[in-house]
């Protein structure tokens, strides 16, 4: 069965069930889908992207209290007056609310490292909770009643089998747009996230952007469902805003699959009915009334960390006998813009006088050396000479304590990887920085990042479809270019280490580059293998490419380079031609050992 | 005064509410004495979080249980009733018993399989058969709260063994929720073992001590006093003794102090039995100065987490001198504005994750 065919079945069914079944169940199946629009978004959060937030339920509470304030309020202040006339309205105003406060504080933790985010979100959570239930204003603990029903086109949707229908068209359209947006060049950013901020930063990926972009989209799902709860219940009150909630939606998530759209639903389905079922069950069992499920919750939380981290999702995906279709490349797609190339022999990137201390180490002393577009230059030296500190500086990984790095006129030390990157120079990385559940094509894709535009709203609603053939174009090309065309629909993580080296050189040349940095291409490839990558490199070099290489294997580096700089103990101890330092005293001392 | 005359500390519920009074130095000593107080005890979580977090990646959510449990095992031992707990030891050493037996058994190592049937099985049949023997409710204070010691302590090797253990090398991400998951487990158990009720036990000495006008209850000095006993013991240790030099190491790096012989699991079961006794005397210490309910630990928990995201995790008297600030943020916001007393102790992590914010100066890389 296609994709298409399959969701067509899966609306069907849902669009049947409330003449089917009791209205018991579909009671039920509202608060699934309410919880399955937060866990959708937890799975963008945390599957995904690697964050996550235990404060999804305060969301939750944001959008629900804002609609039942404003759709109640007598005498709201005139500039507002406008906002209590439609739940619509309502919904729009707690939308803009959630994004503040997300922007706010996701904001806060961007700098910090990912454990920040659900730690502030626990607090937050509970402070939001305890405002809930202080603020005379929200009716205390009692919270506030009598909120009116949300109408469609003079539809009152006052029945548990109309609003179901609301509720359902919404969870539809965010499963079907997070998966629009994972597969897009934003989404690819996304998920960039789990391989490292190094290399995502490196590709020009802004990855402050796209952490702050999936939370705030995870809360404007959980702010959304609160509309829903609000509407549905026709009341609310601070208790299904807690933080033990926050905990439920990202147990959701995990049980149905953390890293799947569809898991997320699975999971909320499971969790809602295993939560009535112990709650009638556990009681009887145990005699007298108490929180014994959150005992059951909790060990098998535990279980599926420990044996099954993947959910269920996968599971029903092998039931199913359903496989990822590869992606279409459409030959026809018009090629991408190229870069200007700098004209021949000119001078593209100076390192002057270039120093980097750890504390007391002096890491790179005075470095000094200038390359020119159209040249293969190879950084050499003993390990520990400071070598991969210079490629970090000249990347922008890391900044020279003094000294200055101009790279196409431009003074770039201190400067952040990205913008440097935009600038056209791109990287491979020593230890591969590839995401290995990901498609070959789509890793290379993740070179053309700033070749794209396509921002989060297009790629959810696939308005930037000519745009994404081109940039898979692209990517293709760039395989084909270092011969790797028959593993493009495979996962990356399934090749040989020597493959994952090239499919690196081929993400960075989609980046079109004027300067290529590769750290150690040809460690781990076979004879043919390196003599084919020699090869590459210098049909990059006659297209214009610059290429600096840290490389230890001397006969690859001797018959291919043009010139090369000789570093020990941070400092540069010879230059020149590679007959020149093969004969070089300090050379041959240093690599075999001086003669006393 | 009679208005105040009901503040004993930040955890109790207060009776007082000071809107629109005047703040007089008498106050401001009582607020700040409180404060304090608290302080002390946020201080411990704070240090036993963070201690944790360096050596095993672990955001221990749980820290508040124990206190919990303390307090309600110490009080269950003075009505002169066994404590649940007691069993909770029994099963969870029974199955840290099979699990790690059958483990050895496969490799045919029988050699620790001794120690590890005393440790998980013996030690705690024979804990539960000692409390069925004595008289509870009649022995002296030292000697509950030393059952209440070896009751809860042991708890927190096995937690690691059974909940961290299987999943030591994954992300941050995945242990933070595995503690989320011992936290629900342990706090359904709380209500199951000691029902909804509150409980406050009997303080270690009672009384006040006049210093000049002001006194301070004795409970206070204990608290003060055993927190500062408590950080300069754990100095020592970390300093002195190879254990501690041992945890150290793993908390700089992990791979490097295996390389040394340090085997990640006793340095993680280590540093759970250190934060378990750490949380445990929490729990004892403020047993007598408010009430405690099988779901106080969390709350109390994570005001001991604002502080050690104040310490960023990794630093000890940063956490520690966090604590006190939440603790007097505390009282002082319960003067002036008690009803919004939890939404202002949890909002302070706002100004200190912007604080951090601007004092990092790189993007971290995580796994």
């Amino acid at each position: 069965m296609k994709q298409s065919v399959r969701l067509l079945v899966v609306l069907a069914v849902l669009a049947l069930v409330p003449a089917l079944l009791p209205p018991y169940y579909v009671t039920l199946l509202n608060y699934i889908g309410i919880s399955a629009l937060v866990a959708v978004g937890l799975v963008l959060l945390t599957g995904v992207g690697g964050l996550t937030s235990f404060g999804q339920a305060a969301f939750v509470g944001v959008g629900a209290y804002t609609t039942a304030v404003l759709t109640t309020a007598d005498n709201l202040p005139g500039w507002l007056a406008w906002a209590g006339q439609s739940p619509w309205l309502a919904l729009i105003v707690g939308l803009v609310i959630t994004a503040t406060i997300a922007l706010l504080l996701g904001s806060l933790t961007l700098k910090l490292s990912g454990h920040y985010l659900p730690l502030g979100t626990i607090a937050w959570g509970i402070s939001l909770y305890f405002l809930f239930g202080t603020l005379e204003s929200l009716g205390g603990h009692s919270g506030i009643t009598g909120i009116p029903p949300i109408a469609i086109f003079g539809w009152t949707l006052d029945e548990g089998g109309e609003i179901y229908y609301l509720i359902w068209a919404f969870v539809m359209a965010a499963v079907i747009t997070t998966q629009n947006l994972l597969d897009s060049r934003e989404g690819r950013a996304i998920r960039a996230l789990k391989g490292g901020v190094v290399m995502a930063e490196a590709m020009g990926v802004n990855t402050s952007r796209s952490r702050i972009v999936i939370f705030v989209i995870a809360a404007l799902h959980a702010s959304a469902a609160g509309w829903l709860y609000a509407h549905m219940q026709r009341l609310v009150n601070p208790s299904p805003f807690g933080l033990h909630h926050g905990i439920e939606y990202l147990f959701m998530a995990v049980v149905g699959g953390a890293g799947y759209v569809w898991g997320a639903v699975i999971g909320s389905g499971l969790v809602t009915l295993l939560n009535q079922w112990l709650q009638d069950w556990l009681p009887k069992l145990f005699g007298h009334a108490g929180n014994y499920e959150i005992i059951i919750f909790g060990m098998l939380l535990l279980l599926i960390l420990h044996r099954a981290r993947e959910g269920m999702w996968p599971a029903v995906l092998r039931v199913l006998r359903i496989k990822a279709e590869p992606k279409k490349l459409v030959d026809t797609a018009a090629a991408l813009p190229r870069r200007t190339m700098p004209t021949r022999g000119e001078v593209i990137l100076e390192v002057k006088d270039v120093t980097r201390r750890f504390g007391g180490l002096v890491a790179n002393n005075q470095m000094n050396f200038n390359m020119h577009a159209g040249e293969i230059l190879a950084l050499i030296g003993p390990n520990g000479a400071g070598k991969s500190t210079m490629f970090n500086q000249i990347s922008g990984v890391d900044t020279p304590t003094s000294g200055q790095i101009v790279f196409t006129g431009k003074a770039v030390a201190g400067h952040d990887s990205r913008e440097i990157a935009r600038l056209g120079m791109s990287r491979s990385f020593q230890h591969v920085r590839l995401l290995p559940r990901m498609s070959v094509l789509e890793n290379v894709a993740i070179g053309t990042h700033q070749r794209g535009s396509g921002g989060v709203f297009p790629s959810a609603w696939r308005l930037e479809r000519k745009e994404e053939e081109r940039l898979l174009a692209e990517a293709a090309r760039q395989i084909r270019r270092v011969g790797l065309e028959e593993h493009m629909h495979e996962e990356a993580g399934s090749l040989s280490l020597g493959q994952q080296r090239i499919i690196e050189i081929a993400r960075a040349l989609a980046a079109d580059p004027c300067l290529l940095l590769l750290d150690e291409p040809a460690a781990g490839l076979r004879f043919k293998e390196k003599e084919a990558l020699a090869e590459l490199l210098k049909k990059l070099k006659a297209e214009g490419v610059a290429i600096l290489l840290v490389e230890h294997d001397m006969d690859f580096v001797m018959g291919l380079v043009d010139r090369i700089v000789v570093m020990e103990f941070g400092e540069k101890i010879a230059e020149g031609l590679p007959e020149e330092i093969q004969q070089n005293e300090r050379v041959l001392a240093a690599y075999l050992g001086g003669v006393e | 005064m009679p208005l105040i005359s009901n503040i004993r500390c930040g955890l109790v519920v207060y009776v007082l509410d000071g809107e629109g009074s005047a703040l007089d130095a008498g106050i401001v000593l009582i607020l700040g004495q409180d404060g304090v107080t608290s302080g002390a005890i946020y201080a411990l979580l704070a240090l036993a979080l963070v201690l944790i977090f360096s050596v095993t990646r672990v955001i221990f959510i749980p820290q508040g249980e124990f206190i919990a449990f303390a307090a309600l095992t110490l009080a269950a031992l003075q009505a002169g009733k066994v404590p649940a707990t007691v069993w909770l030891l029994v099963a969870m050493g029974a199955f840290v018993a099979a699990i790690d037996g059958l483990a050895n058994l496969r490799d045919r190592d029988t050699e620790g399989l001794g120690s590890l049937l005393g440790w998980n099985v013996a030690y705690p049949l024979a804990l539960a058969a000692l409390l069925y023997s004595v008289n509870l409710g009649e022995l002296a204070m030292p000697l509950q709260i030393a059952l209440t010691l070896a009751i809860l302590v042991p708890l927190g090797p096995m937690i690691y063994r059974i909940a961290y253990q299987p999943i030591a090398d994954t992300s941050v991400l995945v242990l933070l929720i595995a503690s989320v998951a011992v936290h629900l487990i342990l706090t359904g158990l709380g209500l199951v073992f000691f029902g909804a009720e509150g409980v406050r036990t009997a303080p270690f000495s009672e009384g006040n001590l006049m210093l000049g006008e002001v006194s301070i209850s004795l409970q206070t000095l204990w608290v003060v006093g055993s927190s500062l006993a408590f950080i300069v013991g754990l100095y020592v240790f970390f300093s002195r003794s190879l254990y501690g030099k041992a945890l150290r190491a793993t908390a700089v790096n992990q791979s490097g102090a295996k390389l040394m012989g340090i085997s990640p699991v006793v340095a993680g079961k280590l540093t759970f039995l250190l934060a378990a006794l750490l949380g445990v005397f929490s729990g004892l210490l403020i047993g007598p100065i408010t009430t405690i309910y099988y779901d106080t630990g969390f709350l109390i928990g994570l005001k001991g987490f604002v502080a050690a995201i104040i310490g960023g995790l990794a630093s000890y008297p940063l956490a520690a001198a966090g604590a006190v600030l939440v603790g007097l943020l505390e009282s002082f916001s319960s003067f002036w504005a008690s009803a919004f007393k939890e939404v202002l102790v949890f909002t302070l992590i706002i100004p200190v994750l912007l604080w951090r914010s601007f004092n990092s100066h790189h993007v971290e890389d995580e796994e």
